[in-house]
């Protein structure tokens, strides 16, 4: 008899969703960068402040997320159903439907698609997807160019860097920085270059033109599926997105299975929600929505490369189900006070932030990703912001409790939590313990304790200790109110 | 009105103050408070850090100690948010629905401070002086988990005396998060100079929360730096008297 081992999550040594190191290390890296500190601030007060303008107009923001919300969870329950008819219908209208279980088989459908295209070079609309399952490495070794056509993803690829936002994937580089880097690895950029927004944009521009009108095949992500319709949804700013989805001749779009929502009509809700959401505009400039193929008009093969890697395994969890909810907003990167401080390198995947230290365990497995969930004060700004209301902070509960569960371990933290709930189940020892605690009054000077031992001593580096006090609560009350 | 407090194993231990502060202000408000001594946690580190199963004995004994009181008092956002949001919760997931029934009854008796007095007893003016330039952090858990609103800061502006000013981006989070600071000292420490900064900035004398914790941290690193502004629990500044 075999055993059932769970639902496969997304394979180790393929695409980012592992940093090389924990959360708190990497984040101390982070928090060292001065220049990062300075544009994160900039950026996220700004789009943090533009947000709250645009929500505040609607007075139906309340019901409109949870309009979200509902058809996002209502999706999911059927989400085998939805996937088939969405597959019929893409069939239906010219187009073909791929079916990747992890990272490494969708990015060998993509490569063998575009060999069979004979593309050497391609263009990409900005998708998380295909960053997520590295499938620029995987281009790069068949020895395929891919070519990132949003302005920010542009930036990364050239400056060899990683996106750090889902949303403006080179939120950490100032426009200074940008300038040299286009200036370094911009073969026809102009020498006397000036770090005006403009400018920068007018030579990414010059620069994308060419590739867009030279390029045999185009690769996007997906914002939404139509499943009743077939029809592929992309939002963007720039409008470089549709040049990728119209000017080549093959299309071939990567879009995770969680994507697909059921009617043309869940739409209206969706593109309210999402650019007030992630940009703070009421609606973004270029909204493509294509629908198989079109003779003679357009991409003349489409193909849809549906993606597990680790989702199925995220829809099997109960607690943490919402997160395949994400609309990728961004918006919960935007308030959340550890995102500000950090940035998204540290969380180590191409889902930073707060929906990232709940999705990126979930897609990995938790022991991949165990120090994620415990990257959150637990403040609760995401789950107030999030347009399809994921409770965030709840399913990072969850995921320190399962993480907890799953090491079993006796290490120096869990011998202190049961020592420390061993001796609260009592009053008895709980009042013996604060008697105990009161000999750390010794360790006082002028009310205050400056250096505790470890691990107390990470507080005391940067606060001081309150000196307990000469009686506690309970001991006063008993001298004043005893009958 | 006969009211329970729960001090807090906080407050009962390191911050005795807020405590003696919550029984003087509802004694004066002419209420009878009963301190039901077998009190110990009610086990928020532990679920916020992943140990549920070692919480579940603290949640059930929170549910026992005070099951029957009308009103329970509590100095504490945090607290109050986890009595009310995590231990049915957790009695759920570890299969005491029997448990999780008890504790959603009394935390549906458990008032986080500026609650009971607004909501409960109906008072807004509870007669306190304090002559000091004082500012506001809303905590994230009454902020955002409990949703207390303006409650507080209406409490504080019926205060005689008192010079309020308001704190600069004051729904931002301390950087506290119970385990966090220590786990993610770090991150916790920018988030707190920048907090810190906000406060100072303020020229206040006093900044006040209705929670220990988070002034635990945002005192904790005033003090460090010598900054002469202090932390002081709102249930301090409202039983103060001329």
């Amino acid at each position: 008899m075999s055993t059932f081992l769970g639902l496969p999550t997304a394979p180790p040594g393929v695409g980012h969703l592992r940093g090389n190191s924990a959360f708190p290390v990497a984040a101390r890296e982070a928090l060292a960068n001065t220049q990062l500190r300075r544009n994160l601030a900039k950026a996220t007060t700004t789009i943090r402040a533009k947000r709250a303008r645009v929500v505040a107009e609607c007075p139906d923001w309340d019901e409109l997320r949870e309009a979200g919300r509902a058809i996002k969870m209502a999706t999911l329950a059927h989400l085998d159903e939805h996937l088939s008819r969405l597959e019929a219908e893409v069939t239906r209208n010219g187009g073909t439907v791929h079916w990747a279980r992890d990272a490494i088989e969708a990015n060998s459908i993509v490569v063998e698609l575009l060999r069979s295209a004979g593309a050497t070079e391609v263009v990409k609309v900005k998708s998380i997807a295909t960053d997520e399952i590295g499938l620029n490495d995987a281009l790069a070794a068949a020895g395929i160019s891919p070519i990132e056509t949003d302005l920010a993803e542009l930036i990364v690829q050239l400056g060899h860097d990683r996106p750090s936002h889902i949303l403006v994937p080179a939120i950490h580089r100032n426009r200074s920085e940008i300038r040299e880097i286009f200036l370094r690895e911009m073969d026809d950029a102009d020498p006397g270059l000036t770090d005006v927004p403009a400018a920068l944009a007018e030579a990414a521009r010059l620069h994308l033109r060419r590739k867009f009108l030279s390029a045999k095949a185009g690769i996007s992500g997906a914002n939404f599926a139509i499943a009743e319709t077939g029809t592929l949804c992309v939002v963007e700013s720039e409008g470089n997105g549709r040049m990728c989805l119209t000017l080549p001749e093959t299309l071939i779009t990567v879009m995770g299975i969680e994507k697909v929502i059921p009617r043309f009509a869940d739409l209206e809700v969706f593109l309210q929600l999402l650019p007030r959401s992630s940009t703070g505009e009421r609606m973004n400039p270029y909204t493509s929505m294509w629908t198989g193929v079109t003779p003679g008009d357009g991409p003349q093969n489409f193909h849809l490369v549906l993606l597990d890697n680790g989702r199925t395994a995220a829809l099997a969890d109960q607690a943490g189900r919402p997160a395949l909810s994400c609309i990728r907003c961004s918006a919960c990167l935007n308030v959340c006070p550890v995102y500000e401080r950090v940035g998204g390198h540290a969380y180590g995947s191409v889902y930073p932030g707060p929906i990232g230290a709940i999705l990126s365990p979930m897609l990995t497995g938790i022991e991949d990703n165990a120090s994620l969930p415990y990257a959150s004060s637990l403040c609760g700004a995401c789950y107030d912001v999030c347009p399809v209301k994921i409770d965030i902070p709840s399913i990072l509960v969850e995921q320190r409790a399962r993480h907890v569960e799953a090491v079993r371990g006796r290490s120096a933290e869990a011998v202190t939590m049961a020592a420390a709930a061993w001796a609260m189940a009592s009053p008895a020892r709980f009042a013996a313990a604060q008697r105990a605690g009161s000999l750390g009054r010794l360790l006082a000077r002028g009310g205050a304790i400056r250096r505790l031992p470890p691990p107390l001593s990470r507080w005391t580096a940067a606060r001081d200790a309150p000196a307990p006090p000469g009686e506690t609560f309970r001991q006063w009350w008993r001298r004043e109110r005893r009958p | 009105m006969r009211i329970a407090l729960f001090a807090t194993c906080l407050a009962d231990t390191l911050y005795p103050e807020a405590a003696k502060a919550t029984v003087r202000l509802l004694e004066r408000l002419g209420h009878e408070v009963a301190f039901p001594a077998a009190q110990t946690c009610c086990g928020q580190m532990h679920v916020n850090t992943g140990y549920q199963r070692d919480a579940l004995p603290l949640i059930r004994h929170y549910v026992e100690t005070f099951a029957g009181f009308e009103a329970i008092a509590v100095p504490s956002g945090s607290c109050t948010g986890s009595i009310r949001h995590q231990h049915a919760m957790v009695a759920r997931r570890l299969g005491d629905p029997e448990l999780a029934h008890r504790a959603e009854e009394v935390a549906g008796q458990t008032y986080e401070l500026s609650e009971l007095l607004v909501d409960v007893l109906g008072v807004t003016d509870v007669g306190a002086y304090f002559p000091h330039r004082v500012t506001y952090h809303p905590t994230c858990h009454s902020l955002r988990l409990l949703r207390v609103g303006d409650r507080p800061l209406t409490l504080l502006r019926n205060v005689a005396g008192i010079e309020l000013v308001p704190l600069p981006d004051a729904e931002s989070c301390c950087g506290f998060g119970g385990t966090f600071a220590v786990k993610n000292s770090d991150v916790s420490t920018a988030i707190l100079a920048d907090k810190m900064r906000n406060v100072l900035a303020t020229g206040a004398e006093f900044c006040t929360a209705g929670d220990s914790s988070c002034l635990m941290h945002i005192g904790g690193g005033l003090s460090r730096l010598r900054t002469g502004t202090r932390t002081i629990h709102l249930a301090e500044i409202l039983a103060s008297t001329p």
